[in-house]
């Protein structure tokens, strides 16, 4: 379960983040939706612990993201995270880019992190790809290539962040898919997304976000089908 | 107009000590350059990460190594420690000096090449639970290689000629060598001509060695 409370986050004197509390259960999908700036990608950041915060906590099955004593490299084992800019790295291969993490994280063998490697790569169909380099894969690809990176790592949860933002129109439906895939098998995601059709189709829940603060959160029907506060009705309408 | 008779034979009689003091002169230059790409990645990361004292250090290092003689960077290490009371071999005068000048260079290759390097790659990496010195080490200090093997290929070459400047502190290697047996039988210009074409040959081989180096490294 991940627990955020009164979350506030600053950029310098550029307050981002303005007091966010936030539950979310195992085996919840999670989408979050808003206007670009209005902090979603933040407060991913937050969560595992790639970005700093100023007040409030975050709690990762109880254990405090943020605190001094908290071994975060241990923690963010329990969190996959994929990017916006799928960030594959460009001189492994992809078997390599999927087993390095297990090897030297996790400390598995070369044969245990080959296998788990190669399974993963072909959950997310790049099974005929294992010795391919970054560079001769597509956009979607790559990040289908970042999804299996994350999931060879076993994580509780997944982060995705705005996962299909920068990808052509026609890889989008990829990358999707192997989302929508994941939470089938029931992952705990908590998914950033401009994909509506996404967050209504996959998400238990959408939480609207404006402005540093989760502005409505509630199930897909309630928020496409019945949104109550003006600003989500808004951007919904700028949306479609 | 032109009654100068060329010696061959002394010459090409001593090619084997030249040919050792041209391993010398590479094992010289091979030296200086791996304690150049240590010190040159500190102070690199230094620079791009410190402040303070530190950072004031590896920049003065950096300057003086790019802005000054190189000549003068080995008399420093020769003559001024000298002065100091510091008396060092040739062998370690110019080992130091070259590795000096290139760490110098090396450092603002390195700087560019991690700058090429998009944040979120070390983010990727951190997030999969990476320490910082894996996400270095693993991550962005292999793809930095890339960047800056051919600058790395150069200041070799750089470094096996300006080895040469060795026989002013008295250092035994290809050149000194050369002048030490050229002033012994007075066929300079036959000494130097050759020895010219042992450094051509080195030069040579280091760099397709380097190429096929790089076709072994750099498959992507």
């Amino acid at each position: 379960m991940i627990e955020i409370r009164g979350l506030e986050k600053f950029f310098g004197n550029l307050q981002v983040l303005k007091g966010v509390d936030l539950d979310v259960r195992k085996g919840e999908v999670l989408s979050i939706i808003g206007a670009s700036g209005s902090g979603k990608s933040t407060l991913l950041y937050c969560i595992n612990g790639l970005e700093p915060i100023q007040k409030g906590s975050i709690k990762v099955d109880g254990t405090d993201v943020h605190a001094k004593s908290t071994n975060i490299n241990h923690l963010r084992q329990k969190m996959g995270m994929v990017f916006q800019q799928w960030n594959s790295f460009p001189h492994l291969t992809a078997l390599e880019n999927v087993a390095l993490a297990p090897k030297i994280v996790k400390g598995m063998s070369k044969a245990q992190a080959r296998d788990i490697a190669a399974k993963q790569l072909e959950h997310v169909g790049l099974g005929d790809k294992l010795d391919a380099y970054p560079s001769a894969l597509s956009g979607g690809q790559q990040q289908r290539l970042a999804i299996a990176r994350a999931l060879a790592m076993e994580p509780t949860y997944m982060l995705f962040d705005e996962a299909t933002s920068a990808l052509d129109p026609e890889l989008v439906g990829e990358v999707l898919d192997a989302m929508r895939l994941l939470a089938q098998e029931g992952m705990t995601m908590i998914c950033v997304t401009h994909e509506m059709g996404f967050a209504r189709d996959v998400s238990d829940r959408v939480a609207f976000v404006h402005e540093g603060i989760i502005e409505e959160i509630d199930t897909p029907t309630e928020i496409f089908g019945a949104p109550k506060s003006d600003l989500l009705k808004k951007f919904l309408s700028n949306i479609r | 107009m032109f009654d100068y008779n060329f010696h061959w034979r002394p010459v090409l009689k001593n090619i084997p000590d030249l040919l050792e003091a041209a391993a010398v002169t590479l094992q010289v230059a091979v030296i200086s350059m791996v304690i150049g790409i240590l010190i040159g990645l500190v102070l690199a990361l230094t620079r791009m990460h410190l402040s303070g004292p530190a950072r004031w250090i590896a920049s003065t290092w950096v300057e003086v190594a790019r802005n000054t003689p190189a000549l003068f960077q080995l008399f420093f290490f020769g003559f001024g420690l000298g002065a100091m009371g510091v008396h060092l071999s040739p062998y370690v005068i110019v080992v130091s000096a070259l590795s000096f000048n290139c760490a110098g260079y090396l450092a603002e290759n390195f700087r560019g090449g991690f700058q090429a390097i998009p944040t979120t790659q070390f983010r990727a990496a951190r997030s999969l639970g990476m320490t910082v010195w894996q996400s270095y080490t693993r991550i962005i200090i292999p793809q930095v290689f890339r960047i800056v093997y051919h600058p790395i290929t150069n200041q070799m070459v750089w470094a096996v000629l300006m080895s040469s400047l060795g026989m002013l502190v008295g250092f035994r290697e290809l050149s000194g060598e050369t002048q030490a047996l050229a002033s012994r039988t007075y066929r300079i210009f036959e000494y130097f001509a050759v020895t010219a074409v042992i450094y051509y040959a080195v030069v040579k081989i280091i760099l397709a060695g380097s190429r096929l180096l790089a076709m072994r490294l750099f498959r992507y």
